[in-house]
């Protein structure tokens, strides 16, 4: 479970960085996701047990689908609370095309899946990514740019991040 | 010659007038971003530690890594080639092509790519190749050249921007704002990331026991362009290598904000390709899970040589491996930060560092074109995340470039000046680098050399044939000596026996022959706080010809030096330094002139001047016999006083003092030594000069006294500003 301090060290990450972030538990999860999702949505599967996203939400979508999408959700495998990160993974099933094709992402986050600092994060990538040789996307914030003379959000990617934690798992 | 000094000079004043200020205010964004970041970082000596360390190892063991990588990548399914250079890598990439059928592929932003040229390669082989990076995006339509390695088109405007995509895309409704282009260029990227066959992205880093490859983005377009299309072609110089996963954690902490002054950039790619997420296949747009397609993902790393092996073998230019393009080194530097990478860059690389990067990989030529820029001011030294040094790379490159090119005069000078060159730099630089000579001339020959030096015809020749610009006042030669005057007084006034410590002062060329004041101020000040103090001749630094890049000149001064001060220093004597740039040279850049254990004796024993009186006084020395004020003053610090972390000392003992501080906020003064003397450089260093000026004049400023530590500074302040600098010890010093 997070600690108060890794908590309050995430939300101000994520608050200086114009991530949008709140909280639910596996009843509420449905209705908060729906609350924080612009349709058309589509989605990958989030791999949380007793966890599925609602019909509203397309998974596996078309190309077609994919581009007129608003909202694109996917599961976060964890996160870093210093810097507000999500580490994204590269699935089959689109996981991280999803995450970075939409205007709109949504990260659903275990609580339990939360870490403090870089060096706990790059203990668990070592074993995610390194040993497992895996993919996944260490993503701070939206996509930005400051070629075109000032900072703009959604150079490429999403314009918008939302973060729905997910307490108790 | 002199023809070639006035194409320089008339070049830079372009650069100046039209990408001077857009360079400028985005690398001020960047400079003041990185402070602000790496000050958070409670670990940040320690990142940069550990950084270097990786580094240092993965260079050494790059054979073997070269192989494990492969290894891996292999084993993940995908398909090395090692390319001996860009012939050889393009040919790779365009066959990669061929086998995929493409027509078309999309890259990320990639220097390496730049170096190989690969874009017109594939475009002669019938590749449309596209920029996806919004800047790589803007220059590729423009036609242009990168200006900075990390911000490529840093030195375009918005205006600039909107006024080129009307004129090439003459849309219904062109875009003006930065939003509005941003979006523009997003839509029409996101077709040709649609039609794309092949995707092609750089490395930041790669990992050799896992084939894992870092991407270091921001704008997503790296994501998509590896990961849309099927076929994923990296292209990345083998130094790129790390040996373990683990090795990332520092680099991931430092890039960005080194680099950009983020924390973290947006995006950090983890990829092993091939990667597990499925191929886009936009040519189905409407069958499920992303247009079906079962092609198998295909994965090329191209890991490029072209230079860097022999590099390696290289003492002084391997450092220069251990770079990760973060650029820091260029926002730092004030003379990039006027003129960009289009004047400070060779034909791929800008910066600092790009001089050991061109002269490694495209040879001296193409170094030579701007590595004369680099004035050794030293601030790119502490914000490199793998420490190198910076300005050594430039000396010893400056050093080969000018004995691969014959002076054409060389029989006038060498007669008359004492270096060790044989042949090599021209008259210009053996005329600074010979600084100290001069001076000795001119102060025997004073004030008569003074008179001559001021006479239009003179400065006229001189302007002609050693390229010192006309405009530049040249220093006033005094006829007594600062050692001369020592020994009229009858040398030391506290006896060795009374003192609490004993002090050798070196007076340096410029103390010694020029500001005998702050040499006599020195004197002063450290007797009446009871320093039994000697002033002994003793030879020039070598600064000026290190600077110059005459290095067997510089090595010899360094030897004479050591020679005269290592029985000062057994003798348990301080040796006390007014000269931040003569400090410099004791202090780290003998470290490559003098055997380790003379460098460390001479290095631990030598002090800056206001250092050594902040010490004098913590220890109990009275203050109140040195003059305290409530004067108002306006302090710049030397720019190799606080690479060595010296100029707090200054503003303490001021403050100590009674006195009001403002310190400067820019990185150099311009002067730099001889720079802002020299004929092609002069509007450049008069141009970095003003932004100091332009800090000590803002209203309310203008009555503080102007004090400054370094000689350079000195001069390029009283030549800019109607209030004449002086010296910290000569305001603090007993009548």
């Amino acid at each position: 479970m997070a600690t108060t301090h890794t908590m309050g060290a995430f939300e101000r990450s994520l608050a200086a960085l114009d991530v949008g972030f709140s909280r639910t538990d596996p009843d509420g999860f449905e209705a908060a996701l729906s609350d924080t999702i612009t349709e058309p949505a589509v989605g990958a599967r989030l791999g949380f047990e007793g966890l599925a996203l609602p019909e509203s939400v397309t998974l596996d979508p078309s190309p077609r689908e994919l581009e007129e999408a608003v909202t694109g959700v996917t599961a976060a495998s964890f996160a870093v609370a210093e810097y507000g990160s999500l580490i994204l993974p590269s699935t089959p099933d689109g996981s991280e095309i999803v995450s970075v094709f939409c205007d709109h992402h949504v990260a659903v986050l275990a609580e339990s899946d939360l870490v403090l600092d870089v060096p706990t994060a790059f203990a668990r990538l070592s074993e995610e990514v390194g040993e497992a040789r895996a993919s996944a996307i260490v993503a701070t914030g939206p996509s930005a740019t400051a070629d075109m003379g000032e900072l703009v959000r959604g150079a490429h990617g999403p314009k918008t991040v939302d973060v729905l934690l997910v307490e108790g798992l | 010659m002199s023809t070639d000094r006035a194409e320089t000079a008339a070049r830079l004043r372009e650069l100046l007038e039209t990408e001077g200020d857009s360079v400028k205010a985005n690398t001020a964004v960047f400079n003041r971003g990185r402070y602000d970041s790496v000050a958070e970082l409670d670990d940040y000596e320690e990142l940069k530690d550990r950084a270097r360390e990786i580094k240092e190892d993965a260079i050494e063991r790059l054979p073997e890594l070269i192989d494990e990588l492969t290894e891996s990548v292999e084993e993940n399914g995908g398909h090395v080639y090692l390319a001996s250079d860009a012939a050889a890598a393009n040919r790779y990439i365009e066959e990669v092509c061929l086998e995929a059928g493409a027509e078309t592929l999309v890259k990320s932003k990639s220097m390496t790519s730049e170096e190989i040229e690969v874009n017109d390669h594939l475009e002669q082989a019938g590749i449309d190749v596209t920029e996806t990076d919004l800047a790589e995006f803007v220059l590729q339509i423009a036609n242009e050249e990168p200006s900075h390695i990390v911000a490529p088109a840093i030195h375009k405007s918005r205006e600039e921007i909107a006024r080129l995509i009307e004129t090439v895309f003459d849309p219904d409704d062109p875009p003006e704002t930065a939003e509005e282009l941003t979006m523009f260029a997003r839509e029409h990227l996101l077709e040709k990331v649609k039609a794309a066959d092949v995707g092609m992205t750089g490395a930041n880093f790669l990992v050799a026991e896992s084939g894992t490859m870092m991407l270091v983005t921001s704008e997503g377009n790296a994501r998509k362009s590896a990961v849309a299309p099927d076929t994923h072609v990296a292209l990345a110089g083998v130094e790129k290598i790390v040996p373990r996963f683990e090795d990332l954690a520092p680099f991931v902490e430092l890039i960005g904000r080194s680099g950009t002054g983020q924390d973290l950039t947006s995006y950090v790619s983890l990829l092993t390709p091939p990667v597990e997420s499925p191929a886009v296949d936009f040519d189905s747009p409407d069958v499920p899970g992303f247009g079906g397609s079962d092609a198998e993902r295909e994965f090329h790393l191209v890991l490029l040589d072209n230079g860097r092996m022999a590099m390696r073998e290289d003492s002084d230019l391997q450092e220069t491996l251990y770079c990760i393009r973060c650029a820091a080194c260029s926002n730092t530097c004030a003379n990039f930060q006027h003129v960009g990478g289009h004047a400070f860059g060779g034909e791929t690389y800008s910066g600092g560092i790009a001089t050991g990067w061109e002269a490694g990989v495209h040879g001296l030529d193409s170094a030579a074109e701007f590595n004369d820029l680099c004035t050794g001011c030293s601030r790119c030294v502490p914000a490199c995340p793998v420490k190198i040094d910076i300005p050594w790379i430039n000396e010893v490159v400056r050093d080969r470039i000018n004995h691969g090119t014959g002076g054409e005069f060389d029989f006038l000078v060498d007669g008359l000046v004492p270096d060790a060159e044989e042949g090599g730099p021209d008259l210009q630089k053996r005329l600074f680098g010979n600084y100290g000579t001069l001076a000795r001339l001119g102060s025997a020959t004073a004030p008569v050399s003074n008179w001559v030096g001021s006479l239009p015809p003179a400065r006229l020749a001189m302007e002609r044939l050693f390229g010192v610009d006309r405009r530049r006042p040249l220093p006033k030669f005094q006829r007594e000596t600062l050692v001369d005057w020592f020994e009229g007084r009858g040398g030391p006034r506290v006896s060795a026996v009374d003192a609490e410590r004993e002090a050798v002062f070196y007076a340096d060329a410029y103390t010694n022959y020029v500001d005998v004041g702050r040499g006599k101020a020195t004197v002063r000040t450290l007797e009446a706080l009871g320093v039994h103090v000697r002033v002994p001749a003793v030879p020039e630094s070598g600064r000026a010809p290190l600077s110059q890049g005459m290095l067997a000149t510089a090595d010899e001064a360094a030897s004479a030096v050591y020679g005269t001060l290592a029985e000062h220093v057994d003798s348990g004597r301080d040796i006390v330094v007014v000269e931040p740039s003569d400090l410099a040279m004791f202090r780290s850049d003998y470290e490559h002139l003098l055997p380790e254990r003379s460098f460390d004796r001479l290095a631990e024993n030598s002090y800056e001047i206001l250092e050594y009186v902040y010490g004098l006084l913590e220890n109990g020395a009275g203050e109140e016999r040195l003059r305290a004020g409530q004067d108002r003053v306006a302090y710049h610090s030397h720019c190799q006083q606080r690479t060595l972390g010296l100029e707090g000392y200054t503003e303490a003992v001021l403050e100590r003092l009674g006195y009001d501080v403002l310190t400067s906020e820019v990185e150099c003064c311009g002067m730099a030594g001889s720079f802002g003397y020299k004929r092609q450089y002069y509007d450049l260093a008069v141009d970095v000069g003003h932004d100091l000026v332009d800090q000590f004049e803002r209203p309310g400023e203008r009555d503080r006294v102007v004090l400054t530590s370094g000689t350079s500074c000195t001069d390029q302040l009283d030549d800019l500003m109607a209030r004449e600098p002086i010296h910290p010890i000569e305001l603090i010093a007993p009548e």
